[in-house]
């Protein structure tokens, strides 16, 4: 059992030995969600300095599971998968420990759903077979059904709902694209009449990384329709959204950080992983759609966050609009938009998981999420406003904090892409980093500042030892990552590299334009060829 | 045909032997041990399933025995033995329930025992004589099992309504039979096969395929031939209900693959076309209309509709992994389906509790185990991994994209998202909201032994498929040999 099983499965290990705790020995439950959740996190950690940044999948366990089905348990991680499963696992904690006083009731169940939903998070990007992905990717599904049904808000029955037929349509529609994937490369007589490879049928990630480009584009364009319906619902892009302010709302606190940090991921992780590399001609195809989608959803979400009244549901929108910069700056096709995209993966999971523990912590004390409940906190809670500066200005992408650096990577690599040929998007993103700051700027000035008019605000106290310690590891990182990204850079520019190789190759030979970090000889090395 | 032969029909005849002895015992004076009609037929059962093992070991040719009548390959070793298990779990959920009612248990045995008697005919066929007498067997048991309970309304009117809507069907059936009979000389299967491989074309043929296939769209309940089935799941005794939707069905499901994969081989392109129509319709109207039901036992139903619809894709496929999908999919839907039996018929109290999604709100407080089995059960039908049912699901979607059926892929993919929603209408009702159900689950051992080994099963399947596939190709290889043959013959 290697380390990436160790990493996944310590959460269930976890859960297992919830379940053997009393119903009622709440304290013994949070000790062990904790503790379990702190040590995945440390074994993750194991991973950093024993990633070799030079190489591509790493740590590799291949496990044979359905034989005469050609499917295989095999794990393995490039830099992306690495960041984002440190991601989960931080988050993961940070979500147990921000549960402590927001759970009143059914505990045992509820700490033994979000370890669950971790193992399904981690599984997910570890999975280097379409069917072991395609297992833990439904597994993630019920226990954040649960999670918003059980302890959720007032609607949490319809956003439970909601939120898990959204996505499982999308995911059944994905995995017929699968199905076509292995046809083709296995034989795929009397298939759409398209003559497959006759192979040995595989589910292997790899593998079909290989042979993408062989595909016929028609095919191509509908195996990557199945998989842009399975991604964009998850990301989610702009008409797909709907089932994302509702779950946001209604789920408690923990659900809304793992859902805006980890689960939207999973969407973008998706298109990074198998759409673009595995389908280059549809990408291109679908090119125009899919950057128009994000745009909208750049400027939707934006606008739509400035008129809410509920400070939720006002960072479940921005999230529409932060996941717009991600995917546009992927289909940029070149590795400084690609670069820049992944990084904002993990930027957005931190600050946007900052904030919904900071909307939480405070309506943990006032039980309202209503901005006009709210006014002249910030002399009531100064650590707490303070805090909160920070997250906001994170999130709106102010220099020497993360935001900044992810959104100007991707802003380059938009305003210099080929495939876009245009300077227009880039300055229609730039619109979108005005509104952003428009909206969390106002939102800020109406709750911190001003009088003190709620009496009800009058005796809040500030953020306590616990809620100080999360916020403080999350405004670390947001500082560390503005400050010197460059390690996390490191680990992502290889993958960055082999994805753009695969799904624009040409942009090797287009632009002899260097990009920091990496050398140009490579870049000459791929031209020859 | 010689003597000997009569040796491979030894289960069969240890069953019939059994069913009588079941029918004749409560006349000689056991009529009030009801607890012992329970293990004589258990031992029956067991008794049957020692033959079954037995004569698969001894046969020497699978297809030749009583005049090519009657075959004993994987294929009806596989469900034979499906069969047999389902059936003990089906009398260990009857137990409570008949103990509990004023009717006698030795008949209602007899019944079931008659009933896969016919059952095992028919997974046996390979001759549509042999299938036809099989399944009237079965259905007649069915319909008196579905009004077993007399003096009760809605039971009666369940029986009267499935006789009268299933001797039109077998009618149908039956001359859809003879049609071809009367166009091919031959009613064995392969005969069949190889003689329309020179017909062109034929109109009586393709009535006779015709009128063949909606006589088994309706022992399958597929739309639009499904209408009996709602009002005949609410109105039989749950147990039967039970019996109509897992062992029934399934053996319904085996013989339309074997009919259609070997003796209507050669018209595959005709047919193809109607029955994806058929299958479409299934899925949409079985998935759309259970969203609506408040009785589980309609809901059920009507997701049994979807669920044929689904099996329909395997057969349509014609190919290898069609066929093993129907024998994969049948395992993972019994076992999912007598699991959700098993505990709705923990929470009925008296004849027709434990039927309205109401019933179950709180389940999770009040049977904490269960409810979490429930849970599985309604996603392995959902086909949600890591459970059976996926892997069963997989199967059929990769036939139907396999054999250039996407469109019918895409329609099944999306309603089995639409299933979920009224499956977890019960989970829901299980784990969100607390109600005024209070009353502690209070269940026999048997209900929670069937339970407990369905869970066992589902989750085992869906995490170890390996050897419930490999078992699939192995049985499902010799049907499959015919098939290529045929195949290839052209």
């Amino acid at each position: 059992m290697g380390i990436l099983n160790i990493i996944t499965y310590i959460p269930v290990a976890g859960a297992i030995l919830i379940l053997f705790l009393g119903r009622n020995a709440s304290r013994a439950i949070r000790t062990v969600a904790t503790a379990t959740a702190v040590v995945d996190f440390l074994a993750s950690l194991w991973l950093w300095p024993n990633f070799d940044k030079t190489k591509l999948f790493q740590f590799r366990e291949t496990y044979e599971w359905i034989p005469s089905l050609g499917v295989k348990y095999d794990f393995g991680i490039d830099g992306i998968a690495l960041l984002l499963i440190l991601l989960t696992t931080f988050m993961g904690v940070v979500a147990v420990v921000s549960s402590y006083t927001a759970i009143k009731f059914r505990e045992k169940e509820y700490y033994i759903l979000l370890l669950l939903l971790q193992t399904g998070m981690i599984g997910t990007f570890c999975s280097l077979d379409f069917f072991l992905f395609y297992v833990f990717w439904e597994v993630m599904l019920v226990p954040m059904y649960f999670i918003i049904g059980i302890w959720g808000g007032p609607r949490k029955l319809y956003a439970a709902i909601k939120f898990f037929l959204y996505t499982l349509a999308g995911s059944v529609l994905m995995l017929l694209s699968i199905l076509a994937l292995y046809f083709f490369n296995d034989g795929g007589i009397g298939f759409l009449n398209i003559k497959g490879l006759g192979n040995v049928g595989t589910f292997s990630v790899l593998k079909f990384h290989e042979i993408g480009h062989l595909i016929p584009p028609s095919l191509q364009f509908w195996i990557f329709l199945g998989f842009f319906f399975g991604f964009a619902i998850k990301v989610p892009m702009f008409p797909f959204h709907t089932w994302l302010p509702d779950a946001h709302v209604e789920a408690p606190t923990a659900g809304s950080i793992i859902l805006a940090a980890v689960l939207l991921k999973m969407g973008t992780y998706g298109f990074v992983r198998f759409a673009l590399p595995i389908l280059p001609d549809a990408t291109i195809q679908l090119l125009t759609p899919i950057v128009v989608l994000s745009l909208i959803g750049i400027i939707y979400g934006a606008l739509v966050s400035l008129v809410q009244k509920d400070m939720k549901k006002l960072v479940a929108y921005s999230s529409v609009s932060h996941l717009g910069f991600v995917m546009l700056g992927m289909f940029a096709l070149n590795p400084m938009g690609l670069k820049g995209s992944v990084l904002q993966m993990i930027n957005h999971g931190i600050s946007t998981g900052a904030l919904f523990l900071l909307v939480g912590i405070i309506y943990e004390r006032t039980h309202t999420r209503m901005i006009a409940d709210y006014g002249g906190i910030a002399k009531q809670m100064p650590v707490y406003a303070a805090l909160f500066l920070v997250a906001a200005l994170s999130s709106m992408g102010l220099p020497a904090l993360n935001g900044f650096i992810g959104e100007f990577t991707i802003l380059l690599g938009v305003a210099n892409s080929v495939v876009f040929g245009t300077m227009t998007y880039a300055v229609i993103a730039a619109i979108g980093i005005v509104l952003g700051a428009a909206y969390l700027l106002w939102l800020y000035q109406r709750v911190f500042w001003g009088p003190l008019d709620n009496p009800k605000n009058a005796n809040l106290p500030d953020v306590n030892k616990r809620e100080l310690g999360l916020l403080l590891a999350l405004v670390a990182l947001m500082v560390w990552i503005g400050v010197y990204p460059k390690p996390f850079f490191d680990f992502i520019e290889k993958p960055v590299e082999y994805i753009v190789k695969k799904v624009e190759p040409s942009y090797f030979d287009k632009q002899p334009l260097t990009y920091p970090g990496s050398p140009s000889a490579e870049h000459s090395e791929v031209a020859e060829k | 045909m010689t003597w000997g032969d009569t040796v491979y029909l030894l289960p069969e005849i240890v069953l019939s032997i059994g069913a009588c002895l079941l029918l004749i015992a409560p006349v000689i004076g056991f009529r009030a041990r009801t607890r012992s009609a329970k293990w004589t037929m258990l031992a029956i059962l067991a008794l049957t399933a020692v033959a079954v093992v037995v004569c698969s070991r001894i046969v020497p040719e699978p297809s030749k025995i009583l005049s090519s009548m009657f075959a004993l390959d994987g294929f009806a070793i596989f469900f034979k033995l499906l069969f047999l298990v389902t059936m003990a779990m089906l009398v260990l959920l009857s137990d409570d329930y008949l103990r509990n009612s004023r009717y006698s248990a030795w008949e209602y045995y007899s019944l079931l025992a008659f009933a896969l008697c016919g059952m095992m005919f028919m997974v046996s066929g390979v001759h549509l004589a042999s299938i036809y007498v099989g399944l009237e067997l079965m259905s007649l048991s069915s319909y008196i099992l579905a009004g077993y309970f007399k003096n009760e309304l809605k039971s009666t009117e369940a029986a009267m309504k499935y006789f009268v809507l299933g001797a039109v069907s077998s009618a149908i059936l039956l001359y859809g039979i003879s049609l071809i009979y009367g166009v091919t000389g031959t009613l064995n299967l392969l005969r069949i096969a190889n003689a329309m491989s020179t017909i062109v074309t034929n109109d009586a043929l393709m009535f006779g395929i015709m009128l063949l296939g909606a006589g088994l769209c309706f022992k399958i309940a597929a739309a639009p031939f499904h209408v009996w089935t709602p009002d005949v799941y609410e109105g039989a005794p749950t147990p039967i209900t039970a019996f109509l939707s897992t062992a029934s069905k399934g053996a319904a499901f085996a013989i339309f693959a074997r009919i259609f994969y070997v003796g209507m081989h050669h018209f595959r392109l005709d047919w193809q076309y109607v029955l994806a129509t058929i299958a479409a319709l299934s899925m949409i109207v079985g998935n759309l209309a259970a969203i609506t039901q408040d009785n589980v036992k309609r809901m059920l139903a009507y997701s049994s509709i979807g669920h044929a619809g689904y099996v329909l894709l395997g057969i349509i496929a014609v190919s290898d992994m069609g066929l093993y999908g129907v024998l994969v999919y049948s395992v993972v839907y019994i076992f999912a389906t007598l699991g959700i039996w098993s505990v709705v018929l923990m929470l009925s109290k008296h004849e027709y509790a434990g039927e309205q999604v109401n019933d179950f709100e709180g389940l999770h407080r009040r049977a904490p185990l269960w409810a979490f089995a429930m849970i599985i059960f309604l996603l392995s039908l959902g086909g949600i991994p890591p459970t059976a049912g996926f892997i069963g699901k997989y199967f059929l979607f990769y036939a139907a994209v396999g054999a250039g059926f996407g469109w019918l892929a895409i329609i099944a993919v999306l309603m089995s998202a639409v299933s979920m929603f009224f499956y977890f209408r019960i989970v829901m009702a299980m784990y969100l909201r607390d109600g005024q159900q209070q009353a502690e689950v209070v269940s026999s051992g048997a209900l929670k032994f069937v339970a407990a080994i369905c869970l066992l099963i589902t989750l085992l399947f869906g995490i170890m498929p390996a050897p419930l596939v490999d078992q699939a190709k192995k049985s499902g290889g010799w049907v499959a040999s015919r098939v290529a043959a045929l195949t290839h013959g052209r």
